[in-house]
């Protein structure tokens, strides 16, 4: 499993870099969106894949008892996922404005702002 | 997109989904689920009648715009964090009352505390969607 | 010792945040109550800062949960020294924003957003753990976002498309360093890691995760070779805005920098050799585009570049006096490049451009804010009494102690391109004489504003020199300071005992 999970985020990472080296803005988002991913899967899976119960205590015990699983990389995946959506969110939407106003597809030609006038 | 089958199911599906939502939201606190998760719910049972009946429908089933929801859930929010301060406690610890009630189990800052982040959720999703609708209405 | 209200700055700009949401309309009440909260702002901070330098380092744990278990934060010296210093530098900006804001649409969001994003600064400044540390690094950029793209022109956006990207992919590299580090040690608690980080074997991956932290924070704070989105989108936002950027945001990074390569991280030769280069480059590639530079707003993001290379070269040199002069030079630092900003906006609204060629005059028609305006240029070429002065000073004699005369001849270097471009700068905007020139349509130049907006354009100008002034002049105080900063730095067990106790 853990072999599995490492070559996928592995290709992950380098689909995401390809991508965001390419020229298209649409292609740019995407990659950022799948490294991404790839970064919460990788807090998953470094986190210890275990095969145990839910970290939960029962009514009649005081300690976790036998195999559980790390509740904190959850809640690290957790929060990440939400910063992500909001942050790609506004992302998208700077692009699809840009877009919209500048006409622009091609990352090489954002230039004007540097132009002299 | 108006297809009939949408449009009568939305009507049956918007209040049963709101309906789980605030059911999700109250046993969040020892059992999955939570004021995300909520918030979630809910906002997709908005975005189902909106999607059946149009974006001005929901507007007018609302009467005031969503983006309004997101600062009024984070004072909440705020305000669950900050009650402890005043009993020298630090900022976020939960505090509950004594006793328990019937399906929301004890009541604490807790509760507080997700049901600021169920609009907060909300407020968000809401917003995002309305804009790239909007957007879209006017190309 | 424990404290539950060190998170009071946090929680006042939140409040403040919210007040101004709700009020979003009423442009004139978001002014005030800017400025009334910025104010009480700097007075908490002030208090925190008298109290920490009394009574040591202040920490809390949120939710009573004890450390590693829970999210705590820390307020040592070093913190509540940056709060106070953003402390100034926010009303500064508060005050020239209600100001040179003069766009409704603008205004409605602005201040809700720059209160936010003080909250993340200080938030960030607070953390006592590294995943919590990323989230306010978050929450900055979030805000900061909002804040670039204000006003929506075409080349705001572009200048913005730049930034947002790099910074997205910096958080990602930074949450990479993070999981690497949770993976080797199962915790994230700044205190436990310091313990637990000499424990491990695997010194390869150590040095790995080290360097993935130093990718990830060095884009955020701008060092060769991951400097390039900085000069190409600071000069885009209004003059407000790219205030607040220049002072603070980099500086945050350089902040996280510091906490980390001094608590866990602690540099081995071959980090402390590619920090140092990396510093050295910083400075000559810095200066190097900053020589060429023709607009007013790019000549100072080119400074930014370059005069983090001093902050990341006391880093890399890691005696207690380059450690001092580094943590001198940032507080110097975040002051005077908040004004320089603030002084091309005003210079903006005098002559109505940016770009050097056209401007001119400044002498003869505003002696007394020329005079003004003398005061940060000059402490930022760090001449005697002035505030850049005593912090070249300790990193050049820390250097002296590790025998680096190459990061030493660098500093020079970049010390006299800095007045070489700032002399350029003056010749330019101050003694040339203007070329003939007319304003945009519907441009009000600043001899036309009514007598209080042109207070709020020149008050938090001399705010801020006045600021510097007393670091330059006061500079027996601040060194004592800044030298039991790096004391701590460089022996944080006194830290780390407190937060976690041995049993």
């Amino acid at each position: 499993m853990e072999i599995i999970l490492a070559v996928l985020i592995g290709f992950m990472y380098a689909a995401g870099i390809y991508l965001i080296l390419r020229r298209s803005l649409v292609k740019l988002i995407v990659g950022l969106i799948i490294l991404g991913n790839a970064v919460n899967l990788l807090l998953f899976l470094l986190g210890g894949i275990t095969k145990g119960q839910p970290p939960v205590i029962g009514d009649a015990e005081k300690l976790l008892a036998g195999v559980y699983a790390d509740p904190l990389p959850q809640a690290l995946i957790l929060t990440a996922i939400v910063i992500s959506f909001g942050l790609q969110a506004f992302a998208m939407v700077l692009l699809q404005r840009e877009y919209i106003q500048g006409g622009v597809e091609d990352l090489d030609n954002l230039k004007e702002e540097d132009e002299e006038k | 997109m108006t297809t009939l089958i949408l449009r009568t199911a939305a009507v049956y599906l918007m209040p049963l989904l709101l309906l789980f939502s605030v059911f999700i939201l109250l046993r969040g606190h020892y059992l999955p689920g939570g004021g995300f998760v909520g918030g979630l719910i809910a906002s997709i049972a908005l975005v189902v009648y909106g999607y059946a009946n149009g974006i001005n429908q929901i507007k007018m089933f609302l009467r005031f715009h969503p983006g309004a929801l997101i600062p009024t859930g984070v004072t909440l929010s705020l305000l669950s964090g900050t009650l402890p301060l005043f009993y020298s406690r630090p900022f976020m610890t939960g505090l509950w009352l004594e006793g328990t009630y019937p399906i929301i189990g004890q009541v604490g800052t807790a509760l507080i505390f997700d049901i600021g982040v169920y609009f907060v959720v909300v407020g968000t999703a809401l917003t995002i969607i309305f804009s790239i609708a909007e957007d879209n209405e006017r190309d | 010792m424990n404290d539950n209200l060190i998170l009071l700055p946090v929680i006042l700009q939140l409040a403040l945040a919210l007040m101004l949401l709700f009020f979003w309309s009423k442009t004139k009440w978001q002014r005030i109550g800017s400025m009334v909260g910025n104010t009480l702002f700097l007075m908490v901070a002030v208090y925190l800062f008298v109290k920490i330098y009394k009574n040591g380092v202040l920490f809390t744990q949120a939710g009573d949960w004890e450390a590693p278990f829970g999210i705590t934060f820390v307020a040592d010296l070093f913190s509540a020294t940056m709060l106070v210093i953003t402390a100034l530098s926010g009303l500064a900006v508060s005050i020239f924003a209600s100001g040179s804001m003069s766009r409704r649409r603008s205004l409605f969001v602005f201040f809700p957003i720059y209160h936010f994003l003080l909250m993340g600064i200080s938030g960030s400044f607070l953390a006592g753990d590294l995943f919590n540390l990323y989230v306010w690094f978050e929450l900055i950029i979030i805000a900061s976002f909002g804040l670039i793209t204000l006003g929506g022109g075409r080349r705001q956006l572009e200048g913005a498309l730049k930034y947002v990207t790099l910074n997205l992919l910096a958080s990602i590299l930074f949450l990479t360093g993070i999981a690497f580090l949770y993976g080797l040690t199962g915790t994230l608690n700044m205190a436990d890691l310091a313990r637990k980080i000499p424990l491990i074997q695997n010194e390869g991956l150590l040095t790995i995760t080290a360097l993935m932290f130093f990718i990830g924070l060095g884009i955020k704070t701008a060092v060769f070779p991951l400097y390039f989105w900085l000069p190409a989108s600071y000069h885009t936002p209004m003059s407000a805005v790219s205030a607040i950027f220049g002072g603070l945001l980099t500086k945050v990074g350089v902040y996280a920098l510091f906490r980390v390569f001094s608590l866990f991280f602690l540099p081995d030769s071959f980090t402390a050799t590619v920090i140092t280069a990396v510093a050295a480059l910083t400075l000559i590639m810095g200066a190097m585009g900053a020589l060429i530079q023709k607009d007013t707003r790019k000549l100072f993001s080119w400074l930014i570049v370059c005069h983090i290379g001093f902050m990341i070269a006391g880093l890399g040199i890691y005696t207690t006096a380059a450690i001092a002069g580094a943590v001198f030079y940032l507080f110097h630092d975040i002051l005077v490049k908040t004004n320089l900003f603030m002084i091309s906006g005003l210079i903006h609204k005098i002559s109505g451009t940016f770009k050097l060629k056209k401007l001119g005059g400044l002498y003869s028609q505003y002696p007394k804010i020329t005079l003004l305006i003398a005061i940060p240029l000059f402490s930022l070429v760090g001449i005697p009494p002035l505030s850049g002065f005593w912090p070249k000073l300790l990193l050049i004699q820390g250097g002296m102690e590790i025998q680096g005369y190459l990061i030493i001849a660098a500093i020079i270097l970049g010390s006299f391109v800095t007045l070489a471009t700032i002399g350029k700068f003056w010749l330019e905007v101050v003694w040339k004489e203007q070329p003939a020139f007319t304003y945009k349509k519907h441009f009000i130049p600043f001899s036309q504003l009514p007598y209080i907006q042109k207070f709020s354009y020149v008050f938090p100008i001399g705010l801020l020199a006045s600021v510097s002034l007393f670091l330059g002049f006061g500079a027996e105080i601040i060194i004592d300071i800044v030298n039991q900063i790096a004391f701590d730095l460089m022996n944080p067990d006194a830290y780390i005992e407190l937060i976690l106790p041995k049993e």
